[in-house]
């Protein structure tokens, strides 16, 4: 008699994940990092922290060296649905970290007016999915306010963070990954971290950048992620991917939860996007160029997803390099459904298939024998 | 002249559902009145008497009825509408000429609401609106050649060409707005850092019977009286929403009610006596810390929505007509100067030729203003220096030509 399969299907574990970095010394070596007061190397210390901890210490840090800065937010006095802001407003006041009603187009719209007047605004929608009604307010009003004031006015001090992804059991309102739906708003900037270091320092980032930044936090990582965080504030930079796993094979693109589905294989590149909009183009690009092989994987819809434009422009930038046409493993067609969620997200075995039928790939010609040029 | 109440035709249904019929608010020029003689000194402040149906409180009582006014600035009020009439008129020319092309909505008929505001708030106050802005852009800070320009697509445009008619801004207006409603919870945001920064200031958040519906403005209410946000939210009923009544659109025409907790004041903008008096209550009301206030303005405009909207097919030709015979607001305060001895017409016709020479020369500037440079189409997209290095613009390759073939 053969083992059954374990329940949870056969997904590397989070807690063993070798993205995540355990010590102090790795920690510190996380690359790209920039710490905000130069030659304290020695003296940082790290602290064991989950990602929305990580979160809240961002926060935190900017409560602190911002006076202008206010969080607000459904019931985020109270700490949020996922403790991100536990505690700040006890800290710093409840003038400062108070909550709204729940009328997220009315969140929005205030956080601009905020932003315009130059006070940094932090606007947290409770979940991603419930991002919809300001969609108004973020892609007309926020993306658009620079250009159509002729640089007068800006919302640039405005982060929106808010939960995004699967998280096992959300089903339709509460496991969307809503990034696709922003792509056409230029003006604006999307980022997705991947735990706790890359929280805090694209957050802290995010805020501070000139422009409006929506901040996905995926939210099955706010408590299983756990790395050694440094204590003072660093910034990670924005529109830049990080190649977690050099690789000479095959490119993998994705961000967000699907990073830790992906097992060590060899000869294989990891790249996590981290910022969706405006997104690292020439990273992307250079490493297809080497491997010749992408497979794009996230947890969103295939049909007009973030993989379709990076497919598209992989493929006016990479053609002659290409051995396999870019495959994207995605989240199905359909409204992220309850039961199914775990099919609906992309798994370790489809995203094997994808790179299995991507690697043996025959060119046409090369099947033939008949070499055109 | 005609005493009739335009707000009793807008709200029709709500007069038939209301136990005690009101009395009709008044949207007369002219029936605003001097006892006594004005004095001499230009400067020197008097009491005028408004109509007593000039107001409609609801969970408050009405202002004053005693203006205090001077010599100086009513003929300053006089200007200012005329003015902004000739600009509005000469964009109508424009846009006619086919200089100005897209959408173009004038305030002509609504002079009242803008330069009334304008005559009682501070510089520092913030403004934001929606349609119908140019006179605002105008009156806060920005300027008619600006305006016409951005109407143009010009550089020398109050948004350097790149926006048109709903996109100028100034340091205290902060834009018309093509999103009808989405300015309001935006309006709320100015006021809470307003509060925040202790600035001792206020915010007017202007949109029209049409966007009254809209959801975020009531988000954007509540919001405001939650934190008592020193806002005016100012419903300009100008009786149609694009093509629609306010009875037809509105289960509730008494836009003033409409806040819910919030105080309203319904008041006649035809009369710019009337208008001032209420912009400088509002204004005082939320400096004392009473949390924000709601004010109807009922007025008129007399072309149509859009210039592509003639006007006249869901309202008749009798209404304007009426409308700008008998209730027009420069007319009414020219009446009144006149009566009360303030000017003569020689000053006012020669206010007038200075309002036409001023605008024929806004606009000979505004036309002989280049077009944006083409670099401009992805300028302030993102923050300088932070934009994404392939920002989308013609590329090389869709650069060719196809020769024939012989």
């Amino acid at each position: 008699m053969s083992t059954p399969p374990p329940a949870d299907g056969d997904l590397p574990g989070l807690a063993t994940s070798a993205l995540l970095r355990n010590t102090r010394e790795s920690a510190l070596k996380t690359p790209g990092i920039r710490w905000d007061e130069a030659d304290v190397m020695s003296s940082i210390d790290t602290r064991k922290m989950n990602m929305f901890q990580s979160i809240r210490d961002a926060m935190s840090t900017t409560l602190s060296e911002d006076d202008t800065a206010v969080i607000f937010g459904e019931d985020v006095a109270f700490g949020g649905v996922f403790r991100c802001t536990m505690g700040l407003a006890e800290e710093f006041g409840k003038e400062r970290v108070f909550n709204t009603p729940l009328t997220e187009q009315g969140i929005a719209g205030f956080g601009i007016g905020l932003a315009a007047m130059g006070q940094t605004a932090i606007a947290e929608m409770q979940f991603a999915d419930y991002i919809w009604p300001a969609f108004d307010q973020i892609v007309n009003e926020a993306a658009k306010m620079r250009y159509r004031s002729g640089g007068q006015y800006s919302a640039g001090r405005l982060t929106i963070r808010a939960p995004s992804m699967t998280v096992g059991h959300g089903a339709l309102y509460h496991s969307q990954s809503p990034e696709g739906f922003f792509m056409g708003a230029a003006g604006l900037k999307i980022v997705v971290p991947r735990g706790p270091i890359q929280a805090k320092g694209l957050l802290l980032a995010s805020i501070r950048d000139p422009n409006p930044v929506i901040f996905f936090e995926p939210k099955i990582l706010y408590r299983s992620s756990v790395e050694h965080v440094p204590i003072p504030s660093y910034t990670l930079p924005l529109s830049s991917a990080e190649i977690l796993k050099p690789g000479s094979d095959l490119t993998i693109l994705t961000w967000g939860t699907p990073l830790y589905t992906m097992s060590a294989g060899a000869r294989i590149e990891l790249i996590d996007l981290r910022t969706i909009l405006p997104w690292d183009r020439e990273t992307v690009v250079q490493s297809v160029k080497k491997t010749g092989r992408l497979v794009i994987v996230h947890e969103a819809g295939k049909i007009g997803g973030v993989g379709s434009e990076i497919a598209s422009v992989v493929t006016e930038e990479c053609f002659l390099r290409l051995e396999a046409p870019v495959r994207r493993v995605c989240g199905w067609d359909a409204p992220v459904p309850l039961i199914y969620e775990k099919f609906y997200v992309p798994d370790a075995v489809r995203i094997l298939d994808a790179i299995v039928s991507t690697l043996h790939y025959l060119i046409p010609s090369q099947e033939f024998g008949v070499v055109h040029v | 002249m005609g005493l009739v109440s335009v707000a009793r035709i807008a709200s029709r249904s709500a007069r038939l559902t209301r136990t005690v019929v009101a009395r009709g608010l008044q949207t007369t020029a002219d029936t605003t009145s001097l006892h006594g003689r004005a004095p001499e000194d230009k400067s020197e402040p008097f009491t005028l008497t408004l109509h007593e149906d000039s107001f409609h409180a609801h969970r408050m009582d009405a202002p004053s009825l005693d203006v205090e006014v001077t010599k100086d600035m009513l003929i300053g009020l006089y200007r200012d509408m005329t003015t902004m009439r000739r600009m509005e008129m000469a964009a109508d020319a424009l846009y006619k000429a086919k200089l100005i092309r897209g959408f173009c909505h004038l305030a002509i008929g609504q002079e009242a609401v803008s330069v009334g505001i304008e005559s009682a708030i501070a510089p520092e106050d913030k403004l934001i609106t929606a349609y119908r802005c140019h006179p605002f852009a105008v009156l806060r800070g920005g300027s008619i050649k600006g305006v016409l320009a951005e109407l143009l697509g010009r550089q020398a445009g109050m948004s350097n060409g790149k926006g048109g008619s709903m996109h100028m801004f100034t340091p205290t207006f902060f834009g018309g707005n093509g999103i009808v409603g989405a300015q309001v919870p935006v309006g709320a945001g100015i006021a809470f850092a307003q509060k925040y920064l202790s600035k001792g200031t206020t915010t007017f958040a202007l949109y029209g019977d049409g966007a009254s519906n809209q959801g975020q403005v009531f988000e954007a209410f509540n919001m405001a009286k939650l934190w008592d946000l020193p806002v005016i939210f100012v419903c300009e009923n100008n009786k149609y929403g694009m093509g629609t009544s306010a009875e037809r659109s509105s289960s509730n025409t008494e836009y003033f009610k409409r806040g819910d907790l919030i105080p309203g004041l319904q008041v006649n903008a035809m009369d710019i006596i009337a208008a001032h008096q209420a912009a400088k209550f509002a204004r005082q009301w939320t400096l004392d810390g009473k949390g924000p206030l709601l004010l109807e303005f009922v007025t008129y405009r007399y072309g149509g929505h859009s210039m592509s909207d003639p006007g006249t097919t869901y309202r008749t030709r009798d209404e304007i007509q009426r409308m700008r015979s008998t209730q027009d607001p420069i007319k009414g305060l020219q009446k009144y100067l006149e009566d009360w001895g303030v000017t003569t017409e020689e000053e006012l016709k020669r206010i007038d030729k200075q309002a036409k020479a001023e605008v024929d020369q806004a606009v000979a500037e505004a036309k002989a203003s280049p077009e944006p440079e083409l670099k401009d189409l992805w300028t302030d997209i993102y923050y300088k220096g932070t934009e994404p290095s392939y920002m989308r613009g013609r590329e090389r390759e869709e650069a060719r030509s196809f020769l024939p073939t012989h």
